[in-house]
C-alpha cells in the first residue's frame, strides 16, 4: 500500500513540475506552446471513461446473455455485436482523422494534430487488429474455413497493412516536425487508397465464382438494438482512448519542450 | 510547356548518369530475373504452362525489381547534398517530381520489358500476338506504380530504415494496380482482346491520374524542411 | 537594402537553433559572420537562401518577403557551401549544363566555357566530378554558383576541407565576385580567412548576433580578443 501512495504523489509532483513550468516557458513557438491540456485531469474525461466502459459491459451483456441465440449460427454469432463495431470504428472515424488531421497539420503546422493522428491511427489499427481476430472465429465454424478471399476481409487486411506501415514509418524517424510531415505525406495517400482498394478487391471477386457468401443474416429486432447501442459503445470507448493518448502525447511533448529548456538556460 | 521541359531536363540528367554507370537498371533486371527464377522452383511444371499462374510470377517480378529501383532514385540526390542544390533552383516543386518522376518511369519501364522478354521464354509465351496490349498494360501500370513510388522514394530517402520501409509503405497502396494488372493481362494472356480487360484497364488509368495528382500536391511537403 | 533581418526564430522541433537574431545589409556589401560550432551559422544561411523556412520573424532578401516570396528569390540567389550540390557521375560540364537549364541560363555553352576557365577546370570540363579532388569539386561548385549571376550570393562555411592550394585559390576567385554590386554573406570559425576581403563582421553566438562592426574599424588582434570574449562566455554558461 505504501509504494502504491508514494508512486501516485511522485506523479502528483511531476504534474505540478510541468504545469508550473509550462506557464513560464518562452512563448516564441505560437505552433506548440499553449494547449487546454492542464495537468489535473478533467472530469469530463473521467466521466467519458465510466461512461465508455460502463456501455461496453452492457453491450458485452446484451450480446452474451440477452440477445436471443440465432437459429442457424448458434451462439457464435454473438461475436458479431463486436466484430462489426470493431470494424466499423477502425475503417470508418479513426483512419478518417488519421486523413483529415494530416492534411490540417500539412496547412497549419500544428504538431498537435500529428499526435492525433499517430493516437487515431494506433487505435484504427488495434480495432482492425479485433476485427481481422473475431472475423475468423466466427467463419471456421459457420464457412467452414478462417479465412476467405472475401472482398471486405481482404480490403480490411489491406487496410490493415497500409496503417501497419504509416505506424513503421512514425517509429522510424523521431518525434517532431519532420515526422509529422512524412507521416501525413503517407496518411493521406494511404486513406485515398482505401476506396480504390475496395473496389479492385471487389471486382476481382465477382469475376471469380464466390465460394462463400457472408450476406442474408437477417437479425431480429432484438439483435438489432444490441448491434446498434453495441456499436455506441465502442465508438464510445474509441473518443475515450483516443483522448487520453491524445493527451499522454502532449504532455511527452511538453516534458521534451521543457527538457530542451533547461538545457538552454 | 516550359514546365515540362524543365523536367525533362531533371529527367536527362538522370538518364545520362544511369547510363553512365547502369547501376539501377541492371541490378533491378537481376533481381527480376532472380524473382522469376525463385517462382519456377516452387511452381509445379505442369502448373506452369497455366494461364493463372503467370501473371502473379510476372507482376510478383516486376514490383520486387520495380521497388529495388525506386529506392536508389533519391540516394543519387544524397550525395554532396545534391537535393539541396536542386530545391535552390527557381522551379516549382511539382516540376522537380515530375523531373524524377520521368526519370523513373524510363528506368522501370525499360526494366518491365526486359523482363517480360525473359519471363515470355521461360514460360512458352508467344510475345508476338500479345505485345501491343501488355504493353499498354504495362506502361499504365509503370505510371501508377512510379507516380507513388517516387513520392514515397523521397519520402524514405532520409530515414535510417530506408532500404526496407518503402517496400513496407509501397506494397500495400501498389494492392490495386498490381491486382488489375495482374488480372488484365491474364486476360490477354487467355487469348482475349485488350476490351475484355477494359474495367482493370480503366482501373488503372484512375489509379494513374488519382495519384499523378496527389503526388504532385505532396511532394512538396515530402523534401521541405 | 540587401538583407533585412527582424526577430528570427528558428526552431527544430522544441530546440532554437537562431533565437531573436537581427540583421541588415547594405547592398554589394560583403558580411563575414563568426561564429563557434553550433552557433546558427548554417541554418542563418539556410533561411536567407530559401532552403529552411522561418519559425518566427520577419525576413526580407533581395526585396522578397520570406517565406512566401522563395520562389522568386531563387533566381536572383546564389549558394556555396561545404556540401558542393554536384553530381558525381556527371562530367563538370554536364553538371554545369544541368543547373544552367534549371536556371534557364542564356548562352549557357559560352557562360559554362568562361566559368570554367575562372576556375581553372577548363582542361577537365569532360571529367566525372568522382574522380575530382575535393578542392577542385569547391571551385566547380563556386562556378556552379555563378552559372545565373547571383545578386545576392551565400558562403557557408566555404574553406571547409580545402588544402592550402585551395584555399588560396578560392580565395582569388571569392575576390573577384566582390565587386561591388553583390551582396556576399560568409559564415567561417576562422578570423584569418574570413577577415580578409569582406566588408562587415559580425560575431553569431547562441543564434544571436552579439558583434556587429565595420571591418576597417577593427585589428584584427583586438578582433580576436573580442571574439574569444564572446565565444568564451558561451563556454562558460555552458559547463
Amino acid at each position: 500500500m505504501t509504494t502504491v501512495s508514494r508512486g501516485s504523489s511522485v506523479e502528483h509532483d511531476t504534474q505540478a513540475a510541468v504545469a508550473g513550468g509550462g506557464s513560464s516557458g518562452g512563448g516564441a513557438t505560437t505552433a506548440t506552446a499553449v494547449h487546454p491540456t492542464g495537468a489535473e485531469r478533467p472530469l469530463w474525461l473521467d466521466v467519458l471513461g465510466v461512461a465508455a466502459i460502463a456501455s461496453v459491459l452492457v453491450a458485452l451483456y446484451g450480446a452474451i446473455i440477452w440477445a436471443p441465440t440465432e437459429a442457424v449460427m448458434g451462439h457464435v454469432q454473438r461475436i458479431f455485436y463486436f466484430h462489426m463495431p470493431s470494424a466499423w470504428v477502425a475503417l470508418g472515424p479513426a483512419f478518417t482523422i488519421v486523413f483529415i488531421c494530416s492534411i490540417v497539420y500539412l496547412v497549419k503546422k500544428d504538431l498537435r494534430y500529428d499526435r492525433i493522428a499517430g493516437a487515431s491511427a494506433e487505435l484504427g489499427v488495434l480495432f482492425t487488429t479485433i476485427t481481422l481476430l473475431t472475423g475468423p472465429l466466427w467463419a471456421k465454424p459457420i464457412w467452414g474455413a478462417y479465412w476467405t478471399w472475401d472482398p471486405r476481409l481482404t480490403t480490411t487486411l489491406v487496410l490493415w497493412f497500409i496503417y501497419v506501415a504509416y505506424l513503421m514509418l512514425r517509429s522510424s524517424i523521431t518525434e517532431g516536425h519532420r515526422r509529422a510531415r512524412l507521416s501525413a505525406v503517407f496518411g493521406i495517400v494511404g486513406w485515398i487508397d482505401v476506396p480504390i482498394v475496395f473496389m479492385s478487391i471487389r471486382w476481382w471477386r465477382t469475376i471469380h465464382p464466390t465460394l462463400v457468401t457472408g450476406e442474408g443474416m437477417n437479425l431480429d429486432s432484438s439483435m438489432q438494438a444490441v448491434l446498434v447501442f453495441a456499436l455506441g459503445a465502442i465508438s464510445l470507448l474509441y473518443v475515450y482512448l483516443l483522448v487520453v493518448r491524445v493527451r499522454q502525447l502532449d504532455m511527452g511533448s511538453r516534458i521534451d519542450r521543457l527538457r530542451q529548456q533547461s538545457h538552454l538556460r | 510547356m516550359g514546365f515540362l521541359s524543365q523536367a525533362w531536363v531533371i529527367a536527362r540528367k538522370d538518364i545520362i548518369g544511369e547510363l553512365r554507370t547502369r547501376e539501377t537498371v541492371l541490378s533491378m533486371l537481376l533481381f527480376g530475373f532472380l524473382v522469376i527464377l525463385i517462382f519456377n522452383f516452387g511452381i509445379e511444371p505442369g502448373l506452369r504452362e497455366e494461364n493463372l499462374v503467370k501473371p502473379g510470377v510476372l507482376w510478383a517480378a516486376f514490383t520486387f525489381a520495380g521497388i529495388l529501383g525506386l529506392n536508389r532514385s533519391f540516394i543519387a540526390e544524397k550525395e554532396n547534398d545534391c537535393l539541396q542544390g536542386l530545391l535552390l533552383c527557381p522551379v516549382d516543386r511539382s516540376v522537380i517530381y515530375l523531373g524524377k518522376f520521368f526519370g523513373n518511369f524510363i528506368f522501370t519501364l525499360s526494366m518491365g520489358l526486359v523482363v517480360f522478354l525473359f519471363f515470355s521464354v521461360l514460360y512458352n509465351v508467344n510475345l508476338v500476338q500479345v505485345a501491343l496490349p501488355l504493353g499498354a498494360i504495362l506502361v499504365l501500370t509503370t505510371i501508377g506504380f512510379t507516380a507513388v513510388g517516387t513520392l514515397f522514394s523521397a519520402v524514405s530517402v532520409g530515414l535510417k530504415t530506408r532500404d526496407v520501409i518503402l517496400s513496407i509503405l509501397l506494397i500495400p497502396v501498389m494492392v490495386p494496380v498490381v491486382l488489375a494488372a495482374a488480372k488484365s493481362s491474364g486476360r490477354v494472356l487467355d487469348g482475349d482482346s485488350l476490351a475484355g480487360a477494359g474495367l482493370w484497364l480503366a482501373l488503372l488509368v484512375v489509379y494513374d491520374v488519382i495519384f499523378l495528382t496527389v503526388a504532385i500536391m505532396l511532394f512538396d511537403y515530402a523534401v521541405e524542411e | 537594402m540587401a538583407i533585412r533581418v527582424k526577430g528570427l526564430w528558428k526552431y527544430f522541433d522544441h530546440f532554437p537553433a537562431i533565437r531573436g537574431l537581427d540583421v541588415e545589409l547594405e547592398l554589394g556589401r560583403f558580411l563575414t559572420v563568426f561564429g563557434p560550432n553550433g552557433a546558427g551559422k548554417t541554418t542563418l544561411i539556410r533561411v536567407l537562401s530559401t532552403q529552411i523556412q522561418p519559425s518566427q520573424g520577419e525576413v526580407e532578401v533581395g526585396g522578397c518577403v520570406l517565406p512566401g516570396q522563395a520562389y522568386r528569390l531563387r533566381r536572383h540567389v546564389g549558394v556555396i557551401s561545404h556540401n558542393t550540390y554536384l553530381y558525381p557521375n556527371l562530367t563538370a560540364r554536364e553538371n554545369l549544363t544541368f543547373f544552367g537549364r534549371m536556371y534557364r541560363v542564356p548562352d549557357l555553352g559560352d557562360r559554362i566555357k568562361t566559368l570554367l576557365e575562372e576556375v581553372g577546370l577548363s582542361g577537365r570540363r569532360d571529367d566525372l566530378v568522382r574522380t575530382y579532388s575535393r578542392g577542385m569539386q569547391q571551385r566547380l561548385s563556386i562556378a556552379r554558383a555563378l552559372l545565373h549571376d547571383p545578386d545576392i550570393m551565400f558562403l557557408d562555411e566555404p574553406y571547409t576541407g580545402l588544402d592550402q592550394h585551395a584555399s588560396r585559390m578560392l580565395r582569388d576567385v571569392l575576390k573577384t565576385l566582390h565587386t561591388g554590386e553583390r551582396t556576399l554573406v560568409m559564415t567561417t570559425h576562422n578570423i584569418e580567412q574570413g577577415l580578409e576581403m569582406c566588408d562587415e563582421v559580425a560575431i553569431q553566438v547562441r543564434g544571436r548576433l552579439v558583434f556587429r562592426e565595420n571591418v576597417g574599424a577593427i585589428d584584427r588582434a583586438g578582433f580576436e580578443q573580442t571574439y574569444f570574449d564572446h565565444v568564451g562566455k558561451d563556454f562558460r554558461w555552458d559547463s
